[in-house]
């Protein structure tokens, strides 16, 4: 029981389409773990269901020991979960949405103060604390459900491509959020730059087509390209393990 | 218990974050005013109460309180936010149940805009105010019913159009119910138990009586079971959807 985050063998399928198809993984404390793949390769379904958003045909993800699907109020204690495209309430203002998703993480009073105020400094929203969040830029959005996700200093941390729609300048920032959090909890985000994995993931898992196909620090990785175990660029060793097989391998069939 | 309170401000102080909640509120007193004075001749039947405006009342709101539950889950679904709530320490039966409330509270003000019509009667003549105070108890129920059809429809759609003609349809089924026209339809083909069983689900039969100012068994019966049903029925939709 040292990883805070296990995927068992986690199945979806929608109508005929299998979406994710028997993905296993371990996260302890610790650990950055990075989510490749191409566009519907699965990445998000799978993290919908490690947050217990979307209930797994088959297979099972607990936070910390707990069920996810047996258990989910407590399991989502120590969740901590930025969907895919940061959705807020656009009409409240950042202040007052972080209080709501303070007091439904049963936070109130001084307590609850404390952890806005540690929230809004971390990811630097102090500037618009009264504005609505419908009028803000992608930037600042992504901003609030980052802020919105550590609010309780959760051990488990579900990011759905945080840097995505920031600036240069933002994505160094957040990234640097996510390194200084990681000591003690266990994270796990997706993202399409392929940079981020050397910049804050301590290890990456590919997925292609609903399955692992790669998983190791960024080294690894490299050694997955075609350069037959010599060391590659990430983005040659990311095409080379998810260009469809059945094309370039099977010309005999 | 602090949870549902969270999501019923948050759900209540939307509506007042947006115009819908004050074009709404003129729109009704309005129409209630129009159906009091000019289609229920309030002043030429000479009778100091509010019977005209509650008489058409549930007609009002089989109109006007599905734009009011039309938004609760609809928008949640397509704004994504919904990803959020469910991914919260809250349950299913917690958000509908907090959501629900927050909008029978805004009924509850938009009902309580109307009590000048209630000063009125009381400076034409002297109603008896116990009548009315039940007939507006007895609309805040039947809205309340209402308002759980509404949120189911609401649960069923990311589109809150739809959800709107959803339960604007399932309102029309059980106000028109009770009336001859369907209750006569329906004993040409079914017995007469069948029909007294259609009757007892229809909204008017339930409602004039409280309009009388009784509070019968029967009607408040048919007031905590329809809302616990659709409730329940929001949830699973909620559920259902949600597993994709």
């Amino acid at each position: 029981m040292s990883a805070l985050l296990e995927l068992n063998n986690l199945v979806k399928r929608f109508q005929s389409f299998t979406a994710v198809n028997g993905i296993s993984l371990e996260v302890p404390a610790g650990e950055v773990l990075g989510f490749l793949g191409p566009n519907g390769a699965g990445k998000s379904t799978t993290m919908k269901m490690a947050a217990g958003f979307l209930t797994p045909d088959s297979g099972s993800a607990h936070i910390c020991g707990v069920d996810v699907a047996a258990q989910p109020e407590l399991a989502r204690q120590n969740l901590g979960y930025l969907p895919e495209g940061a959705p807020a309430y656009g009409e409240m203002s950042v202040a007052a949405f972080l209080k709501f998703c303070a007091r439904l993480r049963d936070l109130s009073g001084a307590e609850a103060r404390e952890a806005i105020a540690r929230a809004v400094d971390r990811t630097e929203l102090g500037g618009v604390l009264e504005q609505p969040i419908e009028t803000m830029s992608k930037g600042f959005k992504r901003r609030v459900g980052l802020a919105q996700a550590i609010l309780h200093e959760p051990k488990v941390l579900i990011l759905d491509e945080p840097t995505d729609g920031l600036d240069p300048n933002q994505k160094h920032h957040v990234r640097q959020l996510i390194r200084d959090m990681s000591s003690d909890r266990a994270i796990v985000i997706s993202t399409h730059i392929l940079e981020e994995v050397d910049a804050v993931c301590t290890r990456a898992v590919i997925i292609d087509r609903g399955t692992i196909v790669a998983d190791g620090t960024a080294a690894d990785l490299r050694k997955l390209g075609p350069g037959k175990g010599k060391a590659s660029s990430l983005e040659e060793a990311f095409r080379h393990v998810t260009v469809p097989v059945t094309m370039e391998e099977k010309p005999h069939v | 218990m602090s949870r549902i309170m969270a999501i019923f401000q948050r759900e209540l102080s939307g509506y007042f974050n947006t115009p819908i909640a004050y074009v709404f509120l003129i729109i009704f007193v309005m129409l209630g005013g129009l159906f009091t004075f000019y289609i229920g001749n309030l002043y030429e039947r000479g009778v100091a109460d509010l019977v005209p405006y509650f008489t058409y009342l549930p007609w009002l709101f089989l109109i006007l309180v599905p734009a009011i539950s039309m938004r609760l889950w609809s928008e949640e679904r397509r704004s994504g936010t919904i990803e959020l709530l469910m991914t919260m320490p809250v349950s299913v039966w917690q958000a509908v149940i907090g959501k629900w409330l927050a909008s029978v509270a805004f009924v509850a003000v938009a009902l309580a805009c109307t009590i000048p019509l209630w000063l009125t009667v009381n400076y034409l003549g002297s109603p008896d105010n116990g009548v009315i105070a039940v007939s507006y108890l007895g609309a805040l129920a039947l809205a309340s019913v209402f308002l759980a059809i509404g949120s189911c429809m609401s649960a069923l759609t990311s589109n809150q159009v739809i959800a709107f003609v959803l339960a604007v349809s399932a309102g029309f089924v059980f106000v028109t119910s009770g009336t001859p026209v369907v209750l006569d339809a329906v004993r040409t083909v079914a017995p007469e138990a069948i029909a007294a069983g259609v009757a007892s689900l229809s909204v008017l039969t339930h409602y004039d009586g409280l309009t009388r100012g009784l509070i019968d068994v029967p009607a408040v019966v048919w007031v905590i079971s329809m809302t616990a049903f659709w409730l329940f029925a929001t949830t699973l939709a909620v559920e259902f959807k949600k597993a994709g």
